[in-house]
């Protein structure tokens, strides 16, 4: 579904990632984590070249992201992303948010749209909230929001970049809950994330990234029965205790 | 010094058929504002393209807009409006120069100088409103955008300058109020806007007194109501719960 | 076009130059000193002082200054004609620079009064515990702060200003454009010395602007 082959990218003359080579098969979950700057956010831009990249390939469905033929509009609309600081529209209704591309882009009907976008907030729990803005909702909300948002389009893979990092202790559940059972419906999923109890429930693979670099990739049992190397291990028992 | 002092005298008959002083104030005030609407569109229309091209990634591009920025903020204004009247016409392309200097009347043609030099000019004062409401935003709102698959137009035209706009209505509002009092440049190549009919009034009269005080009563007037339509406005495209958009 | 007369043209147009500059710079000082009184006013806790500069302000800031530039030319010679009982001569050129002071001083007004809010209470409660009275206070460490910090936008305003000052053009006075103007009249030039005289006013207004960017990004590095 995502391959990754051999990605190097440069800030000027600083070298963010350095030859990362990873895939994610259909159905599977894939969970990034690594300290700050370890440069995992920018490798899950690149995916759908929010991030430009200098060398390598990335190929979605048998379509390459590099290429500078690729309509990546339409391939963006088939692969969810879902940030760190949620970005909902601040000036749209919770409604018009999940709207808003599927009209624009997928070219849905507007009563289309919304019926779509009212059983996806009804899904996570939202449904009373449509008519709202985003500054009434809480963080959890609005984050659940931007999921449901990304679910519209029909996607048929899911990027979540720190989905939970922004967010105040008592609504990480909340919306971890909605990724487990997205995870559990068979969706596709490339999550970059810190919450290493979301990895154990629902992740086929771990990848470990420092300082640009894959130090680890490999399947969930494996990662956190025994990491190979050092510095993963020294992460996870940071990572863990902190917990 | 004998100045005789007479508030009657906008009431009083100008000697031309039925009409009082009073209508000139009327009708001056009629150009000023046609002149600063027009001009207005103009500016809202370019500025806005201008401070788009501004925040584009292509270089070349929000080069042109810097060049017209830089061009049209060193030139004085009055300077400017004399390229329009009495430079530009001479380069139209031939039937519509001779349309333009022989066929529109003088006041029609003067009005057309008028609106280009204000609507050009104040486009760079525009286009630089936009690009700061642009670039206020968080940068994850492109990025949210263009991962839902819109492209680049469709993100400036739901997303960023929805937003964009809502931001600058303060800074806007004052570049609003300025361009009436602008249109004022309007008087020197002879348009009868309400400067002009002001000192006019004040010439056949002598009771000048009475006729700037008028005028600048007019002027406030004009600008308090125009601040007040701009704070409803404001107030009517506020979007529920968001304090501040600039925050990030 | 031909540009040939405009060489023989440039002692006037020298003299121009400097009658713009002259109004600029008087029209500056006196704008920017007038400002800051009014600033004061505002700042004041006496209420009818600072309404009165608040209206003053907002009155100036509410018309154009192309009408006041033509009112102040037809009533400045009665007014001092009612304040002394003599009619004087008043010219063009003095009616102008007071009404560039007045115009201006209320938009340095707003200027400046930013600059002294932007001044931390605690700076003025030094000055006090130090045994100073409001005036050496303001005087000997506000003022000299703020106007550290306001530099910038002060000659951002002052480049509006030296643009502003070519609509004395309303009152026939012989500054840069309307000599520009009057020689291309009179050689049958028009549209080489009006171009002549934007470039100059872009150079010169461009220039400037650079200046105050560097300043800027100076005075940011500063207060670091």
């Amino acid at each position: 579904m995502i391959e990754i082959r051999n990605i190097s990218k440069w800030y000027g003359s600083f070298q963010v990632l350095t030859d990362c080579s990873t895939k994610v098969d259909k159905g599977e979950v894939v969970v990034v984590c690594g300290p700050s700057g370890s440069g995992k956010s920018t490798l899950i831009k690149c995916v759908n070249a929010l991030e430009p990249f200098q060398k390598g390939e990335i190929i979605i469905n048998r379509i390459s992201v590099g290429d500078p033929k690729t309509d990546l509009p339409k391939l963006r609309s088939h692969v969810g992303m879902v940030f760190q600081h949620f970005e909902l529209f601040p000036h749209l209704s919770i409604i018009d948010n999940l709207r808003l591309a599927q009209v624009e882009v997928l070219g849905r009907g507007r009563e289309e749209a919304g019926e779509k976008g009212l059983a996806l907030l009804d899904r996570v729990g939202l449904k009373a909230h449509a008519d709202k803005f985003p500054g009434q909702l809480s963080g959890g909300q609005q984050q659940r929001v931007a999921i449901a948002r990304a679910l519209a389009m029909d996607p048929f893979c899911m990027l979540f970049d720190e989905p939970t990092s922004a967010l105040d202790p008592e609504m990480i559940n909340e919306v971890l809950d909605v990724m487990v059972e997205l995870a559990q419906e068979g969706m596709t999923m490339m999550v970059v994330t810190h919450e290493m109890g979301f990895a154990r429930k629902v992740a086929n693979r771990v990848i470990f990234m420092d300082q640009g670099q894959i130090i680890e990739d490999a399947a969930k049992e494996e990662f956190f029965g025994a990491p190979r190397s050092e510095r993963a291990q020294h992460f996870l028992s940071k990572i863990l205790n902190h917990c | 010094m004998n100045y005789h002092w007479d508030w009657g005298i906008f009431f009083k008959s100008t000697g031309i058929g039925q009409e009082i002083y009073l209508h000139w104030f009327i009708t001056g005030l009629g150009w000023t504002v046609a002149l600063s609407l027009s001009g207005w569109l103009i500016a809202m229309l370019l500025g806005t393209v201008l401070g788009v091209l501004r925040t584009l990634p292509q270089r070349s591009l929000s080069a042109i807009g810097t060049a017209y920025v830089n061009l049209f903020r060193n030139v004085p204004l009055l300077v400017q409006l004399f390229v329009w009247y009495f430079i530009v016409p001479d380069y139209l392309p031939e039937p519509i120069q001779t349309w333009f200097k022989q066929g529109l009347k003088p006041e029609i043609s003067g009005f057309i100088s008028v609106v280009a030099c204000l609507g050009l000019f104040t486009a760079a004062r525009v286009c630089e409103q936009v690009r700061t409401g642009i670039q206020a935003l968080p940068r994850g709102q492109i990025n949210a955008a263009l991962a839902l698959g819109l492209n680049p137009w469709k993100t400036y035209r739901h997303v960023l300058l929805p937003q964009a706009f809502r931001i600058i209505i303060p800074p806007l509002t004052s570049e609003f109020l300025n361009i009436f009092k602008n249109s004022s440049v309007a008087s020197l190549i002879g348009l009868m806007d309400l400067l002009a009919q002001t000192k006019q009034t004040a010439e056949f009269t002598a009771n000048l007194f009475e006729a700037f005080t008028l005028a600048t009563l007019i002027y406030f007037t004009l600008n308090m109501s125009l601040m007040l339509m701009m704070r409803w406005l404001e107030k009517r495209v506020k979007v529920p719960g968001l304090i501040s958009l600039g925050g990030k | 076009m031909d540009f040939s007369s405009i060489v023989s043209a440039l002692p006037d147009l020298l003299q121009g130059m400097l009658l713009t500059l002259k109004l600029l710079v008087f029209a500056v000082a006196g704008g920017i000193a007038l400002g800051t009184l009014l600033a004061l006013a505002r700042l004041s806790s006496n209420r009818l002082l600072s309404f009165l500069a608040g209206f003053y302000v907002n009155y100036f800031r509410s018309i154009p200054l192309l009408l006041v530039i033509t009112w102040f030319y037809f009533i400045v010679p009665f007014m001092l004609a009612w304040a002394t009982g003599k009619m004087h001569p008043v010219g063009a050129f003095a009616s102008s620079l007071v009404a560039f002071m007045m115009f201006e001083a209320a938009y340095y007004c707003e200027i400046v009064r930013a600059g002294i809010q932007s001044i931390p209470k605690g700076q003025v409660n030094a000055a006090y515990a130090l045994g100073l009275n409001y005036h050496q206070a303001m005087r000997l460490v506000v003022l000299p702060q703020a106007f550290r910090k306001m530099a910038p936008l002060l000659l951002q305003q002052s480049i509006i200003l030296f643009q502003d000052t070519a609509l004395v053009y309303a009152v026939g006075l012989m500054d840069f454009l309307n000599t520009a103007r009057s020689r291309g009249d009179i050689t049958g030039q028009l549209h080489e010395f009006l171009l002549f005289a934007g470039v100059i006013y872009f150079v010169l207004s461009f220039i400037a602007s650079r200046i105050v960017l560097r300043l800027q990004s100076k005075l940011a590095v500063g207060q670091n």
